[in-house]
């Protein structure tokens, strides 16, 4: 039992720092590169990317061992991937709209942009590729949101600062922030020490 | 409506508008595959099929596709092509299919594919769209071969997994690292726009 536990924690910090979703397997790059000029869209952004990742990692993975399996259509999840995503990003959006006005002003505009977000496809087919049982999948999906959310967060932090730098034309707007990327990405890495396998 | 020539679109999608560079577009599957050559080229290939198969196809329709769902309808006829192509790699090139896990899925989420279908399918007929599909994706397939080049050579010593360098030469491991991809194309944006970005401030002059 113990073990169990550790192991979903391991998924769970692998998830957020040494096997970021962002900077190691470069998901979700176009809003974190367009979205990340300030901290509080970024913010906003990471919030609903955590809450739709987490969610429709846990939808998909019911439907694929569900509905998929038993029936041998393994091949058509690509679609069903989709709709699923789509769907609850469409409910959600509802729903964040009839209950709260606040969370809708702070979320509703980045809620229609993350169905094409590749990362959330992205982590329901790694989520497949490594055969995680239910609940590791729904700490994986929490983990891989939560850490998309910590890397654009930091990028904004950082963008910000850099406004004021003097940055060679050509090298300004994205460039730059690949390079500040790349570098976050090896501080990332440093810290996979910490966790084996 | 101003009618493009061929070469024009082809121009446009490989060089002055290219996706990657100029349009800063599809970064994700970009530097996730161009650690080795081979996987890239695979890659490249089926962007290619993918996105010229949806921009044909999105054209064909596109007076049938109702306007309201036509983001819904593009990411269906874009997800039937990947389907196929991932089935035909996991039947012929099992190695690389496995290799590349789930990046030839996420060709669905690539905001070329999408955005070509947007910009330019959904108002043009078939054989134009067509070509623009696979000349933007002719124009990620220059970038992501140049990246894997240098990112296999400076990273492993070798190209197609034959080993260039000598024994002298050190793996720069960093390289086939996540953060190598970020700096590659970081390098290669900065040459690229200081090129291009410069000739439309002098035609404008």
């Amino acid at each position: 039992m113990n073990d169990t536990i550790i192991s979903y924690f391991a998924i769970f910090f692998s998830a957020v720092f040494t096997q970021n979703v962002l900077l190691t397997y470069y998901l979700g790059m176009c809003p974190f590169l367009g979205a990340s000029r300030e901290v509080k869209t970024a913010a906003g952004l990471g919030a609903a990317v955590t809450l739709v990742m987490t969610v429709s990692t846990a939808l998909c993975w019911l439907v694929y061992y569900q509905m998929l399996v038993p029936f041998g259509l393994e091949h058509l999840r690509f679609i069903i991937f989709i709709i699923v995503i789509a769907a609850f990003v469409q409910v959600a959006e509802i729903t964040v709209e009839r209950t709260s006005e606040k969370l809708y002003k702070a979320l509703g505009i980045f809620l229609p942009l993350i169905t094409v977000n590749c990362a959330i496809l992205g982590v329901c087919l790694f989520m497949v590729i490594r055969d995680y049982g239910f609940v590791k999948t729904c700490f994986y999906g929490f983990g891989s949101g939560l850490g998309w959310m910590l890397a654009i967060l930091a990028m904004a932090g950082i963008r910000q600062k850099m406004a004021k730098a003097n940055v060679p034309g050509p090298l300004a707007g994205t460039g730059i922030s690949l390079i500040i990327a790349g570098i976050m990405a090896i501080a990332f890495m440093g810290l996979s020490g910490v966790i084996k396998g | 409506m101003r009618k493009d020539k061929p070469k024009d679109i082809v121009m446009k999608g490989l060089f002055t508008d290219n996706p990657i560079l100029i349009q800063v577009l599809g970064i994700c599957s970009t530097l996730a595959v161009t650690n080795v050559l081979k996987n890239t080229v695979v890659m490249a290939v089926a962007m290619i099929c993918v996105c010229a198969y949806s921009s044909f196809t999105v054209s064909l329709l596109r007076k049938l596709i109702p306007s309201r769902v036509r983001m819904m309808a593009e990411i269906m006829i874009i997800a039937s092509g990947v389907i196929v192509v991932d089935i035909v790699l996991k039947a012929h090139l099992p190695e690389v299919s496995k290799q590349l896990g789930p990046y030839v899925g996420l060709i669905i989420t690539n905001c070329i594919v999408m955005g070509r279908c947007e910009a330019y399918a959904l108002s043009n007929p078939p054989f134009r769209a067509c070509l623009d599909g696979a000349a933007n994706a002719g124009g990620y397939t220059l970038v992501l071969i140049a990246i894997a080049t240098i990112r296999e050579l400076l990273g492993s010593g070798s190209l197609w997994g034959v080993q260039i360098m000598g024994e002298w030469w050190t793996n720069w491991s960093v390289m086939v690292m996540a953060p190598g991809g970020f700096f590659v194309l970081a390098v290669l944006l900065w040459i690229f726009k200081g090129i291009f970005d410069r000739e439309p401030e002098k035609e404008a002059k």
